[in-house]
């Protein structure tokens, strides 16, 4: 921070003496800044082990606590008894065990050909000219469509059966992975290039040991994406008349009036949501050891 | 070894190898490369025998650069002759490391056996210092060892020809001396020819046997390097040369006198 002020020079009454600019210097005492002590780390560690821990649980609480004084309706939003009540009796009847393996079934096919294509395509759109004067507008031009909004065109062309289901996921995660993969591979630093073909490497061999190694990582910033998609994708896609899996359970008890198991299944998705993030995160920590971890606090 | 001379332009027909030129294994006529409207480079001529260290000096702008990536093969020249070694390396002012690589799989880069080349490397590493960080991830050298680790690359191929683009240029002062040293240690060992871009007219005169100076599109100077070996600052032939090419540059006493009559008068 410095503050310029004039200072007019009167010397000698002399007109070729100019106002010279002084610079005063504003100092900042920095001794005592950030300075570590053991005692308030200490408490910053444990302040965030106890919040992070018990806002949710007190939420939960909060919860139970709405429905038992009064405050809502038990049949609109159950407790959270109640829906652990429900949990054990999906799992009684055996329709969690049921419903859970359909569904991660279906998302993990999906998913599967989606990132097949996305990824074939990426690579060839990003490696060849070719590829990428031929896919990439179409492919632009499909991305802008939500994909939610083709759905009832699912329906017309594919039935109700699984296929439109798969094909609604595998197509909804098509585009994060492209876009990923082939943004990726073009935006390889030009001179990383160059390296190899000073060494002598061209076409394939260039591609797998020096372009596809960097683009790797967007190419998994893509997938962890269209994990996430994939996801919401099944959720979308349960909704067409399942006959099995959790979609199929949230439809039953919807008609049943059974908010509690509703609520349950939708917990289902939240909690799947958590463990793909979780595993995303761990396939990128081991595919990617080369990449420094920067975390900010 | 004695490299095989390659044509990498030809712009004149057929290759053709001179007799008279055989024992030349960079040989370079006439080449003109025109950016726009500007010829870059118009007409240089450059010749190495094997084992030669020429540095390059020139202003900022001059086509250094250009010249040496049309050695190197990234780039084609518009018009002229280039004959280089089909083995050539580069070390570029930047370490250029595949960061998904271990320092060991960069320093065989480009080898079909990369994967049972380890034993290769770590020799390659040992003669710059840093087999022990064969192991590690580019991201975690520092700047004068990834340049180290580049410049045991560029060595591991055995090139005919080795080019080195401002290849100190963003090193620290202490650790730049080192890096002379070892440059011209291990260009002893190894003899290559040797094409030293530099700006650094002390760094020249340390290592080169021959200081070329391109400007206005061509070769202007070629000065033989006449000072014995180890040679020192100190040496007042190394002053007078060091004085001499500054001129020639436009960055010299007499140069700057010059410069400052002209703005008095
Ligand atoms: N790809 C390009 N397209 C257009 N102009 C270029 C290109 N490459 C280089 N030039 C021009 O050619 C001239 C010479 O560039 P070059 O990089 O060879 O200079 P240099 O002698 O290496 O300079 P420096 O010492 O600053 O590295 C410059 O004026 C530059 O702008
Ligand atoms: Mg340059």
């Amino acid at each position: 921070m410095t503050t310029t002020e004039l200072e007019v020079s009167a010397a000698g009454g002399s007109v070729e003496v100019a106002a010279q600019p002084v610079t005063r210097t504003v100092v900042e005492d920095l001794t005592a800044r950030g300075r570590r002590s053991p005692a308030r780390a200490a408490l910053r560690t444990w302040r965030g082990r106890v919040l992070r821990f018990a806002i949710p649980v007190l939420l939960v609480g909060l919860w139970q606590l709405a429905s038992a004084v009064g405050w809502v309706d038990e049949f609109t939003l159950p407790p959270p008894s109640k829906i652990l009540e429900a949990y054990k009796e999906l799992w009684t009847a055996g329709d969690l065990q049921a419903a859970l393996p359909v569904s991660l079934r279906r998302a993990g096919i999906g998913l599967f050909f989606g990132v097949a294509i996305g990824l074939g395509l990426g690579l060839f759109a990003g490696l060849w000219k070719l590829g990428e004067e031929i896919f990439d507008a179409p492919l632009q031009m499909l991305r802008t469509i939500p994909f939610i909004a083709v759905v009832p065109l699912f329906i017309t062309w594919f039935g109700i059966g699984e296929k439109p289901k798969l094909i609604l996921i595998a197509a909804a995660t098509v585009f994060p992975v492209y876009l990923n993969t082939y943004h990726g591979v073009r935006g390889i630093d030009k001179k990383l290039v160059e390296a190899g073909q000073i060494f002598g490497l061209r076409g394939w061999r260039l591609a797998t040991q020096v372009i596809l190694p960097t683009a790797l990582p967007a190419a998994l910033t893509g997938l962890r994406y269209a994990s996430g998609v994939a996801l919401l994708a099944l959720v979308l896609a349960e909704q067409i008349n399942a006959r099995a899996g959790i979609g199929y359970l949230l439809n039953n008890a919807n008609q049943n009036q059974r908010p509690d198991i509703v609520i349950a299944g939708i917990l289902i998705y939240a909690l799947l949501g958590i463990v793909v993030d979780i595993v995303m995160r761990l396939v990128e920590h081991f595919a990617l050891p080369w990449r420094p971890r920067v975390t900010i606090g | 070894m004695s490299p095989s001379a390659e044509p990498l332009d030809t712009t004149a027909g057929p290759p053709q190898v001179l007799s008279a030129a055989e024992e030349y294994i960079v040989d370079v006529r006439g080449v003109r490369r025109v950016f726009g409207d500007r010829a870059v480079l118009d007409g240089v001529d450059l010749r190495l025998r094997q084992g030669d260290f020429i540095a390059l000096l020139g202003p900022s702008g001059a086509g250094k650069t250009t010249l040496l990536r049309i050695l190197a093969g990234l780039d084609a020249a518009d018009g002229g002759q280039v004959l280089a070694p089909k083995a050539r390396s580069v070390v570029f002012q930047e370490p250029r490391l595949v960061p998904a690589r271990r320092v060991w799989r960069n320093v065989v880069l480009g080898s079909r056996r990369a994967r049972h080349e380890r034993g290769r490397a770590i020799a390659a590493l040992a003669e710059v210092g840093l087999a022990t960080h064969a192991d590690a991830w580019p991201v975690t050298l520092s700047g004068g060892e990834a340049q180290r680790v580049a410049l045991a690359r560029a060595l591991a191929t055995e090139p005919g020809l080795l080019l080195l683009d401002e290849p100190f240029a963003a090193l620290d002062a202490l650790t730049r001396i080192r890096m002379h040293d070892l440059v011209g240690e291990l260009v002893k060992r190894h003899r290559p020819a040797v094409l030293l871009v530099t700006h650094d007219v002390d760094e020249a005169i340390l290592l080169a046997d021959r200081i070329l100076i391109l400007s206005d599109g061509s070769i202007g100077v070629d000065v033989t390097v006449d000072i014995d070996e180890p040679r020192r600052r100190s040496d007042p032939r190394f002053q007078d040369l060091r004085q001499q090419l500054l001129d020639k540059l436009g960055v010299g006493r007499a140069a700057r006198a010059a410069a400052l009559a002209e703005i008095g008068s």
